[in-house]
């Protein structure tokens, strides 16, 4: 709990807004389903009304209830995410990792194989995979979406994740641990998993965003289970119920706006992920309030020279001279900027 | 030169998948795929079935190995077969006639939305934390935002309401004749605004924070302190000493982003009913059209593959620290 607070303080506030606005669409994806004030299916004589306060998000063409499918919407569309994201980043540490530990033949394979599913375009591929399986009977549920969106959406992780393996394995503690007759298999477990904790993670958060924003895209164009409520079918049936036309604004914004939303909270805390392992990226003015110098965004933190630790003593020693020219460079280059602002 | 070779010999390997996943994909699926795509089609007539049959593998056509040699001899004639959902007309002329507004629209929206991305991200990676760079997460959400979501809010603000601007098709097919006459030319420009508008809003925030990330590291790099304490004035340090160095990983962006011109912005195209690549290839999907399908998917594939060859070729020739690694590896 207390490491939990740290890492909260840690965050910067654009990634504290992403984690809040992500625990308020995980409340509604909890609570949502069981909460519907009306069976989303079920069609009334009541069309196409406004909002009022029977139907707070108004009704659907056919006199459906509108707030009840987005309940329900929520929660499918963050569940088929979630598991796209588990799946594929699953498979991006297996493949990335063996092909870092394995090398060889095998890392040449595996490296292959990754790159080429990278620069093969996913979406029409999914449209293609997808415009098989719809209206057969393995098109039904959310399982056929979850599956080929997991296939197809793990080797740009791959390819992070292996980077990042092949130096972990080159430290010294990892050979250290196998001189003492560990096993391959714990050693990647307990020493390289572990230590790449932090790319994993951006790689989930990553692979998350990348199913919401597929998975809605195909159900709109209505490639998917046009009888499961997910954000993406809701809008399917807008377009399709002519809500533009008819000015039916409460059926269509809802969704639309919730992924909208959805995405950002993923992108803001990836960036968030992002400039907690790579302080480079924070801006002037948070690292102005982290210390009381005036620093740099782009100092060479000591996080480097830790780094470079595994070269030796005098690797380190280098390194460290090194940090404090460039960082006096640094500071300088930040007064003159300073001065051009106040110019 | 032997790097170049190596890459082209990588997207040969990489074509070769996506052609070998095209022809193994509808026989792995369950069921008759020439059942599940003749029932859509009733008034389609016997050779059509045959036809069909050789192309998703059932019936009685000898081996597997022999189908998928057939299969690669039709790929390399660019013999795609007739269109089941326009039938008789060959797959080819039809994604022929989508390819030109595609390229027109989803062309020109990219150059566009490239360079004022670009612009914005050198100024706010200039300025880390300044006014512009605080905006930010503001440009994440417009980025967020899925396309589809966007035109639908334009339609319904400029078209439904206002009336300003049309909302469907590539041209008022009644009223103009297609020709290089200027009402005709200003009619399809009329229809490509709001699409390209949705493309350039939604893709603009992406540009921008990659530049931005990259201008902050190199406005701390010694050089630009060193261009700085000489006195050159703002304008030289930024341009043409920051941004040119931070312009390379942008460029890479961008030639990829070339290559998914040809893929359009799919799901655009239908919101718009704009008659591109994407439109035909969701519609070809709707409607279980295998032959236009496939061809479809491969054309993407293989502009998308020559983008990154070319990109690759580019970056050699720019960047001179991928010459000597070259040279020394």
């Amino acid at each position: 709990m207390k490491a939990l607070a740290r890492l909260w303080r840690r965050l910067p506030g654009t990634a504290k807004a992403g984690v809040i606005m992500l625990g308020v669409f995980l409340l509604i994806a909890i609570i949502g389903p069981e909460v519907t004030p009306y069976n989303p299916s079920v069609t009334t004589p009541l069309q196409a009304a406004g909002p009022s306060g029977a139907h707070l998000f108004g009704t659907t063409q056919t006199g459906q209830d509108v707030l009840s499918q987005f309940l329900i919407g929520v929660r499918l569309t963050l569940e088929l995410a979630f598991w796209v994201g588990l799946i594929a980043t699953a498979l991006a540490v297996i493949v990335g990792v063996t092909a870092a530990y394995a090398g060889g033949i095998v890392d040449e394979f595996l490296s292959l194989l990754t790159n080429v599913f990278l620069v093969i375009p996913a979406l029409p591929l999914l449209i293609v995979l997808l415009g098989f399986l719809n209206g057969t009977s393995a098109g039904q549920g959310q399982l056929p979406v979850i599956f080929v969106l997991s296939i197809l959406g793990w080797p740009w992780g791959a390819r992070v994740i292996r980077a990042q393996a092949l130096s972990i394995r080159s430290r010294d503690f990892i050979a250290a641990t196998r001189e003492t007759g560990e096993r391959s298999w714990r050693i990647i477990g307990w020493d390289v998993v572990p230590n790449m904790i932090s790319l994993i993670a951006a790689s989930f958060v990553n692979t998350v965003l990348y199913a919401v924003g597929a998975s809605v895209a195909l159900a709109f164009i209505g490639l998917t289970d046009p009888n499961q409520w997910s954000l993406g079918t809701m809008l399917y049936w807008a377009q399709l119920g002519n809500a533009l036309q008819i000015g039916a604004w409460w059926w269509y914004v809802p969704p639309g706006l919730a992924v909208a939303l959805l995405g950002t909270a993923l992108v803001l805390l990836n960036t968030g992920i992002d400039e907690l392992s790579n302080p480079r990226l924070r801006d002037a003015r948070s690292a102005t309030k982290i210390s009381n110098r005036r620093v740099w965004p782009t100092d060479p933190t000591p996080v480097l020279g830790a780094l470079n630790g595994h070269r030796g003593l005098s690797g380190l020693a280098r390194s460290f001279s090194r940090k404090s020219l460039i960082d006096e460079a640094a500071v300088s280059a930040g007064n003159a900027e300073e001065a051009g602002e106040l110019r | 030169m032997q790097f170049i070779l190596r890459r082209l010999a990588f997207y040969l390997v990489a074509a070769w998948v996506a052609i070998t996943l095209n022809f193994f994909i509808p026989r792995a699926m369950p069921g008759s795929a020439v059942d599940a795509v003749l029932a859509k089609f009733p008034q389609l007539l016997p050779p059509a079935r045959k036809a069909l049959e050789a192309t998703l593998g059932t019936g009685n056509q000898g081996s597997v190995w022999s189908q998928y040699l057939t299969y690669l001899n039709h790929v390399f004639h660019l013999d795609f077969g007739a269109s089941l959902s326009n039938y008789p007309t060959p797959v080819t002329t039809i994604v022929a006639n989508g390819l030109y507004w595609t390229i027109g629209l989803v062309g020109v929206a990219t150059v566009i939305a490239f360079v004022v991305g670009t612009g914005l991200g050198i100024l706010a990676g200039w300025r880390a934390g300044g006014r512009l760079d605080r905006s930010l997460p503001g440009m994440m959400f417009l980025q967020a935002t899925p396309y589809f979501f966007l035109a639908l809010l334009l339609i319904q603000v400029f078209g439904i309401t206002l009336h300003v601007f049309p909302v469907a098709g590539a041209y008022d097919g009644i009223n103009y004749t297609p020709g290089w006459t200027w009402p005709y030319i200003a009619n399809v420009a009329d229809h490509a605004f709001l699409p390209a508008l949705t493309i350039v809003v939604t893709s603009v925030a992406g540009w921008m924070l990659q530049m931005r990330n990259v201008m902050v590291t190199t406005v701390g790099e010694d050089y630009v302190v060193a261009a700085q304490a000489k006195g050159l004035s703002d304008r030289r340090v930024v341009f043409t000493y920051a941004a040119r160095n931070a312009l390379l990983p942008q460029l890479q962006g961008f030639g990829l982003a070339i290559g998914f011109v040809i893929s359009g912005a799919l799901v655009m195209e239908i919101v718009f009913s704009y008659p591109g690549i994407g439109y035909l290839l969701l519609n070809a999907a709707a409607s279980k059209d295998t032959p236009l399908m496939q061809a479809i998917f491969l054309l993407i594939t293989v502009a998308v593959l020559a983008a990154n060859l070319l990109v690759d070729i580019v970056i050699v020739f720019i960047d001179p620290r991928v010459r000597t690694r070259e040279a020394n590896g």
